[in-house]
């Protein structure tokens, strides 16, 4: 199925957002928004794709052999550094969270009462 | 024109870098000057940008790629005066902001300067570049060093579940615009916006087309705060430290209707062309919704940052509403309108930490008549509420005047009503506020905490009364409108964008700019002065009578469950405004599909 | 929204989405086929107008240069806002962590993890080194072998000798040799510009193809951003074990 790998994406997509959606723990839904994060990485690298293609790394093949597309593997790795450091901020507030509030439960936390 | 493109990034970036490595060495007040210096210095760059782009679009090239054959192998920054101008108010912003910061705040080493720094060079790449993706590292530059700002009163257990709500929110929208992006590369393959365009004009608005628009659509309304995306913006603004704030409220809820209307213009104006009508409505409702859910929730508030959050909101509404008559008229209102506005919410939210630095408090009810010796805040606080509503000379007038004539000349004369309504609501939020607190009025005065006495400081009144000047001054330069409206033309022009950034032809030159007349049209003067009065009666009938009457208790009794609805819908809790998020997306794209045929 | 009613607020709207989303994705080309002239393109001519093997090197830091340095200050500026969310507030104090962590809840660490993290240490840091250093020729490049000498600094940690490497104190270094990371980047960038060229543009002899020393400027700049990556994770992980083992509030137990 020429499709599957983008429905693995959309699917990864809809799961992480159902986890951040009913966690009760905010570590939980930090990784979560990983998963989310992580389907954008598969979707990328999937159009890329080209069947029969090898790597763009031409230091043992010749210049001309059929390669999958650099652009794609470019745009995730800034995608993968975005994500870590996104990541690492929100478990810092977590953390600081947890020192103020003493728990992580997300229906603790209510806006400021107006 | 030389190096000019490349140096509003490159300079903060540097000097941030510099700020953090050489911080054993150099000492606050070092520290300070250095980062006011460079705000200015970006600024004062942005502003030769825009001169120089006023004569055509100026088109970079990172590297020296040039594109070959109409294929673009680099990045480009592609600046036209719409975009400067945004980077000039960014700056501006920050320049103002750094200055109110200025030995008051309690500044993290240099860690402060620096993210500021970084935070503005964000903001400034975002608005000059005319590659998709290159717009998106942009954007998550920014939205990661706002997160860390929103953040930054540790002590606040508010502000760290504002700043949580807001970056997991605004992170799954920087996804969707990934995936957006992903869907237009797999499509076209090409990143840049001018080849982009070119390469859907040629085809039909498919699906892939409908979808990838709803994904850029949502992410950039997330980043807008436009309902049902903004449940995150009240706790994350209202908790920011004041100079975050007046970037935040300033110049960064503007950037996702920036972004929304670069893209739409310079890639899905071709395919989409067809179906604009259904567009319209789709936008116009979005703008409406959001308009009225940010007034009637500020009415609501009395913290006063929360205040001037859902001020920002519901005037992003509006905003939404010029862009979504899809013309370069409404889009030349709206530019002008969203600057003017920034620099009038930068300078509330300066006045508002003075209050909140030398009375303690921000909530309305505990400062009951405890601003009494703050007599220039007050009369900032007051001049702001009457430029939020329109009031002419304010640079907002004259952007309201142009979006209500273009409204009018689309057969949407209505939407006069709509800015009436909602000008009247944020003003008279503000009002009443400004009357409580500086007045007394309303009620007993409240007991007085300890706080550092008298007036207020000059470092953090300048700023404040300085960027209510600049929102003046932009509504009294001559000409002004036409040069707007002659800017939006060239925004909207697909193909003369396309060749201008792929064979790099200049631009069209001076094309005679449509005479306006000089003065203010009686019209939408009318209507300006007629919403700052309704929000003059509306703000002060709270604080006049004492005890409730009769029809004030039955108005309360209705009004009541309404209030109470919404204050529990906006709860701030994570899930809630995921799930939000998600029914969002699911209506626009409902939506969209049906409309795009 | 009570918790079962956001659930099922959820689900509807999420499949909806979804359903949307699979309508749209269906329009891309099929998997495996890659129509785009991009990706093509930049294989044909990359290594011969850049000396560089690697092609999403040269993608990254040079065809794309400009992505990347926004990228590299995206961790700049996240390490900063971890270093200022997790700074001490008024009510903690410090508290250096015992030798052998009996005040820790955890079990000390079996000699086994000690001896092979610390005869680890020295391979990962070489193999850092390495793949920064060949970034351009084969994959690699300054954030991967960033990232592999940070878990060096990890390495520390896990054979227990943490507080050890918390007395020399590097911070000062550490902030120092990230700054000088990030900067180099954009000096690097305005290389060009004082040659009189773009930002960005090389300016560097491009030397021949395969060996360590050519591709011009990525090199440079692969090395600029191995160092602020490394310094960058470095920094992310102390800021973060210093919350567990040093930090105290007042009454709290370890």
């Amino acid at each position: 199925m020429s499709l599957l790998p983008y429905l693995i994406a959309a699917w990864l997509f809809l799961v992480g957002l159902y986890g951040i959606v009913t966690s009760r723990n905010l570590v939980h839904a930090v990784v979560c928004l990983s998963v989310v994060q992580s389907s954008t990485y598969i979707l990328l690298l999937a159009i890329g794709y080209e069947r029969g293609g090898t790597a763009p790394i031409f230091l043992d093949v010749p210049v001309g052999t059929r390669a999958v597309d650099p652009v794609v593997s470019a745009l995730t790795l800034t995608d993968i550094v975005v994500g870590a450091t996104v990541s690492a901020l929100l478990l810092a507030l977590a953390v600081q969270t947890y020192k103020r509030h003493g728990t992580l439960d997300t229906e603790e936390f209510r806006s400021v009462r107006d | 024109m030389g190096a000019l493109p490349a140096l509003p990034v490159a300079v903060p970036l540097l000097v941030a870098a510099a700020l953090v490595g050489l911080a054993p060495v150099i000492r606050h007040r070092l520290a300070d000057a250095v980062a006011v210096a460079t705000a200015a210095t970006v600024a004062g760059l942005c502003a030769a940008l825009l001169l120089q782009a006023a004569g055509g679009p100026v088109v970079y090239w990172f590297g020296g790629w040039t594109p070959r054959q109409g294929i673009a192998l680099g990045v480009a920054f592609a600046i036209d005066p719409v975009g400067a101008g945004l980077a000039t108010l960014a700056g501006v912003l920050a320049t103002a902001a750094l200055v109110f910061s200025w030995r008051h705040f309690e500044a993290v080493g240099t860690l402060y300067h620096s993210l500021m720094l970084v935070f503005l060079a964000g903001i400034v790449g975002f608005c000059l570049s005319g590659d998709l993706f290159n717009m998106f590292v942009f954007y998550e530059l920014l939205s990661v060093s706002a997160y860390a700002l929103a953040g930054y009163r540790t002590e606040d257990p508010g502000s760290l579940q504002g700043a949580l709500n807001f970056a997991i929110t605004n992170s799954v929208g920087a996804f969707l615009v990934l995936a957006g992006i992903a869907l237009l590369y797999g499509r076209s393959g090409a990143l840049n916006l001018a080849q982009l365009g070119q390469a859907l004009a040629s085809g039909p608005a498919d699906r892939l087309v409908v979808v990838a628009f709803l994904l850029l659509l949502v992410g950039f309304f997330v980043k807008a705060a436009v309902v049902p995306f903004h449940f995150w913006l009240a706790d994350a603004y209202a908790m920011a430290p004041t100079p975050v704030g007046m970037l935040f409220a300033g110049v960064v809820s503007e950037l996702g209707l920036y972004a929304l209307a670069r893209v739409y213009w310079t890639v899905f104006s071709g395919p989409l062309a067809a179906d604009a009508g259904g567009l319209r409505a789709v936008l116009l409702g979005a703008g409406v919704v959001t308009a009225l859910v940010g007034g009637v929730m500020c009415v609501l508030q009395h913290h006063l940052t929360r205040l001037l959050a859902y001020a920002t909101v519901s005037h992003v509404g509006l905003t939404l509403t010029g862009l979504a008559l899809l013309g370069p008229a409404g889009l030349g209102g709206a530019v002008l309108y969203a600057v003017a506005d920034g620099l009038i919410k930068g300078s509330l939210f300066a006045s508002v930490g003075i209050v909140q630095y030398h009375l303690g408090s921000v909530d309305e009810l505990a400062l009951r008549g405890r601003g009494r010796h703050l007599p220039w805040t007050a009369t900032l606080v007051v001049l702001g509420a009457l430029g939020l509503a329109g009031v002419p000379p304010f640079g907002t007038f004259l952007g309201k005047a142009l979006m209500e004539e273009a409204a009018g000349a689309a057969g949407h004369a209505w939407l006069t009503a709509l800015f009436v309504v909602v000008a009247a609501l944020t003003a008279a939020a503000l009002l009443r506020a400004a009357g409580r607190v500086f007045l007394g009025l309303g009620g007993p005065p409240a007991r007085a905490v300890d706080a550092p006495p008298g007036p207020a400081y000059p470092t953090m009144l300048a700023p404040a009364a300085l960027l209510l000047a600049g929102a003046l001054a932009i509504g009294l330069v001559p000409g002004l409108a036409g040069r707007v409206e002659l800017a939006a033309a060239r925004f909207t022009d697909r193909p003369a964008y396309a060749a201008a950034v792929l064979q790099g032809a200049s631009g069209p030159g001076g094309a005679d700019a449509e005479s306006h007349p000089p003065g203010y049209p009686a019209g939408p003067a009318g209507w300006a002065t007629l919403a700052a009065v309704l929000g003059l009666a509306l703000g002060l009938w709270p604080l006049l009578r004492r005890r409730p009457s009769g029809p004030r208790r039955a108005t309360a009794r209705l009004w009541a469950p309404v209030g109470a609805a919404l204050r529990s819908l906006h709860n701030g809790h994570i899930g809630d405004s995921v799930t939000w998020l998600v029914v969002g997306m699911a209506a626009f794209g409902t939506l969209l599909a049906l409309v795009v045929r | 929204m009570s918790p079962s009613l956001r659930r099922r607020v959820f689900l509807v709207a999420a499949a909806v989405a979804g359903a949307l989303l699979v309508w749209g994705l269906s329009g891309l080309p099929d998997y495996g086929i890659y129509r785009g002239p991009y990706g093509d393109v930049l294989n044909a001519v990359a290594v011969g107008e850049r000396h560089a093997t690697n092609v999403v090197a040269a993608v990254t830091f040079d065809y794309r240069g400009v992505d990347t340095m926004g990228e590299e200050y995206i961790l700049f500026a996240a390490v900063i806002g971890v270093a200022i969310l997790l700074r001490a507030q008024r009510d903690e104090r410090e508290e250096a962590p015992d030798e052998d962590a009996a005040d820790r809840r955890a079990p000390g660490t079996s000699n086994a993890v000690r001896v092979l993290g610390l005869a680890l240490l020295g391979p990962v840091v070489l193999f850092g080194i390495y793949v920064v250093a060949h970034g351009h020729l084969s994959p690699g490049g300054g954030f991967q072998g960033g990232v592999v000498l940070a878990t060096g600094a990890l390495l520390v940690y896990l054979s227990g000798e943490y507080v050890t490497l918390r007395r020399v104190r590097p911070e000062a270094l550490l902030d120092l040799a990230e700054s000088s990371g990030a900067a180099g980047y954009v000096a690097v960038g305005l290389l060009g510009l004082a040659a009189g060229v773009t930002f960005l543009e090389n300016v560097l002899p491009l030397g021949q193809a395969g060996t360590l020393l050519s591709s011009g400027m990525i090199p440079l700049i692969n090395l600029a951003v191995g160092l602020e990556v490394a310094a960058g994770f470095v920094l992310l992980l102390s800021e973060f074990l210093e919350q567990t083992l040093v930090v105290r509030r007042p009454g709290e137990q370890t």
